[in-house]
């Protein structure tokens, strides 16, 4: 009997092994292909709203631009938004039904309390039966500017959008884009709450989840000759370099010509005019002339060191949330139409671009010729408070030389000082700036521009704001007269005068 | 002899207290995080539910050092530690189910107690072999009753009597057992004649080979009558088991997987039912069949221990509600969920120490009786978490058995801690008598 009960053991630890095997192959080996079943999705849903997710904070770790509570809906724990609006497009939404976006995607990891280095901060909460709760996420963005940026957007009549970034390090002190959108409804658990504001922003003509101050394109105008001049000081053509005057530029192949702004004739009909008049005075004839001069090649060499890509969302400057950079194209697609390269020197037509890379671009000058990445997460602190990851600045290039950098500051100083944007003047601030007014399209309003940083000598931000559709000017609109004010309006606040 | 023992005994107190009071602070342990867990706070019934397993497991404890006193130490804490994570599952499941739960802790420790003072030697129950087997049998066909039986899910198993409902074969199973050991102890001589060969193996005489048929026709009507796959499985199961440690006869297990695999087969012509289940367990997790009748709990069953993954969501904090029967049949898969690979695996060891006692208990006990007696229990423990675990995991074809020590249900808890004490005693030889403390 006693062999047989030895043998009894061994067959039925043989049966429990079958059993251990089977355990493991669930629960780790296809355990991800089994809980991702559709029919699971319920499981996963609750599961994810167990989690106590981390806030996100403005850069004085104290403002909460998005956090959660404990719920008595279905779901444990209930996403909002303090200040709404405001922040919509940087935080982004967390919905039960349309899923994440912006920093709730992208910084998902940490906030769901997912990342490898929370590990131990989270097996500590299942080891003490308390609910698993996310890391918080530090910004750089600045409360008090993205206040003072939403209300000078405010006071325009029509959209516009700012982009406040920091020259030295890129972190990105605010970014206002009109229209926004509340993303509380969003993340409500009432699922009909969630569709109807879902539909609603869909069907807003205004397309309120995009954002005018990263996720879109448009000519930057005359701001563009910012990297024209960068081109023809890099390729030997100093501020002093003269260059022909007439009145209006003849474009090669064609009958058309290209004027300046209004028909006017630049430094009032002289033969000759400088880089650094033509630029203080915006001359379009100038920039043609000097666009043609140096060729599509060098053009859309300095326009990829500024981060200009030669498509649209392809190999965009690094950034913690997705976003389009300015598009310039291949120098090749230029072949036979020299006029565009003209056209392009004056940031029409072929280019396009937005507040936030036009700010970096700001930036990357007052910097001496380093440009950064953009930066919107600094840190991230576990739930005890203890920073578990930092991003500091990174470079992303260096589009100019630190004595071309210093020539185009001043080149921008002096469009404030006595040019065509002495509205973003500042009492005992040296303001540097470049104002653009752009065409697009028959019969439209142009879209305002003013790009610029201060002070111009230690730089401490880098603003640019574009009002589109000529704001309360209309047609009439220019950067000079109704953007630069806003970007002054926004230095004052970041510099604290 | 009470001057040999005291070295022994005494290592056998301390690890039986320090085992216990291990059993106790789990047991309250995952009860108390599964109460924080679910809402964050010290579950209100806190104080009750911490009395009733203090004052069972300690009173266990003494029970066992005054009836028992040579009993092996871990038996008792084992199944504690099981029926205390069962405990705060159901717990985290539903306070209702808990407090019912409770009250069929607090019954079976008295069951469990009431055993040992009762069957003071295990060869009391040798003596009876008959009569145990007809209160086997008389609780197993109770359900059959015309006007006190029950058909709940599709099994004919419970019978009401008044506001009482009760599976009378839960109790049934532990009997039958206690008979099998009896009865094969006192044949086992006649059952190992060989007369006839067939290939490899000597069978004996046709009509020594009547037991063997008489209990599969009986677990067929089972199969048939109750529509009880499970208990099916588990009395054949056990009862070949016996055959072949009592004869040492292979040619018993071949003949009985021969008659299993007819049965099977049997059953999956002639039932719809069975013919479902097999589906079910092949393509559970079909995404045309998933959401369909029968075919969900099995898929609940998988998604929840998948998503439990390796470390579990943490007690209470997962979705096992999901899971039909998540208290009863599928109480393993909540444990995975919640527990993670860590919790499931920890509960199969558990069964697989318990199981391994019981065997350890019958290669030292002398008597047939007593070593049929615990290859008996130990097998049934072994076979009954088999046939649930892998069915809730699908390695065999789901049929609904409590799992012992943890399901919820009276019935399951109180035969369960019978057949621990039976267990107990088969371990510790004959009761002391008073004088000899």
């Amino acid at each position: 009997m006693e062999r047989q009960i030895r043998r009894l053991g061994v067959g039925l630890l043989a049966l429990f092994l079958i059993l251990f095997a089977q355990i493991n192959y669930i629960q780790v080996f296809a355990a991800d292909r089994i809980a991702n079943h559709p029919a699971n999705a319920l499981r996963l849903l609750r599961a994810e709203y167990e989690v106590d997710r981390g806030s996100i904070l403005a850069n004085d770790a104290t403002t909460v631009l998005a956090s959660s509570r404990k719920s008595s809906g279905d779901l444990k724990y209930q996403r909002r938004y303090p200040l709404g609006p405001r922040y919509a497009h940087l935080t982004g939404f967390y919905s039960f039904i349309f899923g994440r976006s912006e920093l709730e995607q992208s910084f998902n990891d940490y906030l769901a309390g997912n990342a490898a280095e929370l590990l131990p901060q989270t097996l500590a909460d299942l080891v003490l039966g308390r609910d698993k709760r996310g890391a918080t996420i530090v910004t750089s963005l600045d409360p008090e500017l993205q206040a003072v940026a939403e209300q000078a957007a405010a006071a325009e009549l029509g959209d516009v959008a700012i982009a406040v970034v920091e020259p030295a390090t890129g972190n990105v002190l605010a970014l206002v884009a009109e229209p926004t959108y509340d993303p509380n409804p969003l993340a409500s658990q009432d699922p009909d709450v969630v569709r109807s504001a879902w539909d609603e922003l869909n069907a807003d003509p205004e397309k309120p989840l995009v954002s005018r101050a990263s996720d879109e394109l448009f000519p930057p105008g005359s701001t563009f000759k910012i990297v024209t001049a960068s081109a023809a000081l890099e390729n030997g053509f100093g501020p002093e370099s003269t260059w022909p005057n007439p009145r209006e530029l003849d474009l090669p192949l064609t009958d058309a010509t290209l004027q300046n702004f209004g028909g006017s004739h630049c430094s009032g009909g002289a033969a000759q005019i400088t880089l650094a008049s033509a630029f203080q005075q915006s001359c379009n004839v100038t920039f043609g002339e000097i666009g043609l001069e140096l060729g599509a090649e060098a053009l859309a060499e300095q326009a990829r060191a500024y981060g200009f890509t030669a498509e649209a969302g392809e190999d965009v400057i690094p950034f913690d949330i997705p976003w389009v950079s300015g598009v310039f194209p291949d120098a090749a697609t230029f072949e036979q139409r020299e006029p565009a390269v003209a056209i392009s020197a004056i940031g029409q037509q072929d280019v396009a671009t937005n507040v936030l890379h036009m700010a970096l671009i700001a930036a990357s000058i007052g910097n001496g010729g380093v440009m950064m990445e953009p930066n919107l997460v600094t840190e991230v602190r576990d739930p005890t408070g203890q920073v578990v990851a930092e991003f500091g600045p990174e470079v992303f290039s260096e589009p100019l030389t630190p004595q071309n950098a210093a020539a185009l500051t001043q080149l921008m100083v002096s469009v404030v000082d006595g040019g065509t944007g002495t509205a973003a003047q500042i009492p005992g601030v040296s303001v540097a700036g470049k104002t653009g007014t752009a065409q697009h399209g028959e019969g439209a309003d142009p879209h305002a521009w003013f790009v610029s940083f201060a002070p111009a000598g230690a730089p401490e931000v880098a603003v640019a704001v574009v009002v589109l559709d000529g704001g309360n000017l209309g047609s009439e609109a220019t950067g000079g007269q109704v953007a630069a004010p806003i970007a002054r309006t926004v230095i004052e606040a970041a510099l604290g005068v | 002899m009470s001057r040999a023992l005291p070295r022994t005994s005494n290592a056998r107190v301390a690890s039986s207290i320090a085992f216990t009071v291990l059993a106790l602070i789990l047991s309250v342990g995952a009860y108390v995080i599964a109460g924080f867990g679910k809402r964050g706070e010290l579950p209100a019934t806190f104080g009750l539910y911490a009395t009733i397993f203090a004052a069972g497991y300690v009173g266990g404890l003494l029970v066992i050092r005054r009836y028992a006193p040579s009993a092996d130490p871990a038996l008792f804490p084992t199944a504690g530690v099981l029926v205390g994570l069962g405990f705060a599952m159901i717990f985290r499941l539903s306070g209702g189910l808990a407090a019912e739960q409770a009250t069929w802790i607090a019954v079976g420790l008295v069951a469990f107690t009431a055993t040992l003072m009762i069957v003071r030697d295990h060869h009391m129950l040798d003596a009876y072999t008959y009569t145990i087997g007809l209160l086997g049998l008389i609780l197993l066909m109770l359900p059959m009753v015309p006007g006190i039986g029950q058909t709940i899910n599709g099994a004919r198993l419970w019978v009401q009597i008044g506001p009482l409902g009760f599976q009378p074969a839960e109790l049934g199973k532990v009997l039958v057992v206690i008979f099998l050991a009896s009865y094969l102890n006192q044949k086992r001589e006649l059952l190992q004649v060989a007369t006839t060969r067939i290939g490899p193996f000597r069978l004996p005489p046709p009509k020594h080979l009547a037991p063997v048929l008489l209990a599969w026709a009986g677990s067929l009507a089972i199969l048939f009558v109750q529509k009880d796959l499970g208990a099916s499985l588990l009395y054949f199961g056990i009862f070949v088991v016996l055959l072949w440690v009592a004869t040492g006869r292979a040619a018993y297990l071949v003949l009985g997987l021969v008659l299993f695999a007819i049965g099977a087969w049997l059953g999956w012509v002639l039932f719809d039912h069975v013919q479902l289940r097999v589906d079910v367990w092949l393509n559970a997790l079909d995404p045309e069949k998933v959401f369909k009748q029968g075919y969900g709990q099995l898929a609940q069953s998988q998604f929840a221990m998948a998503t439990g993954g390796l470390v579990g969501s943490g007690l209470g904090k997962g979705s096992p509600g999901l899971i039909p029967f998540a208290a009863t049949d599928f109480i393993f898969a909540a444990i995975g969920e919640e527990l993670g690979l860590l919790g499931s695996t920890a509960v199969l060891l558990l069964y697989v120490v318990l199981v391994g006692k019981g065997l350890r208990i019958a290669l030292e006990v002398r008597d047939g009786f007593g070593q049929l007696l615990a290859v008996g229990l130990a097998t049934m423990i072994a076979i009954q978490t088999f046939v649930i675990v892998g069915g809730v995991i699908r390695v065999i074809p789901l049929t609904g058995v409590t799992l012992p020590f943890m399901s919820y249900g009276g019935s399951s808890l109180v035969s369960n801690f019978i057949l621990l004490a039976l267990l107990v005693r088969v371990s510790s030889g004959p009761a002391p008598t008073r004088g000899a403390i």
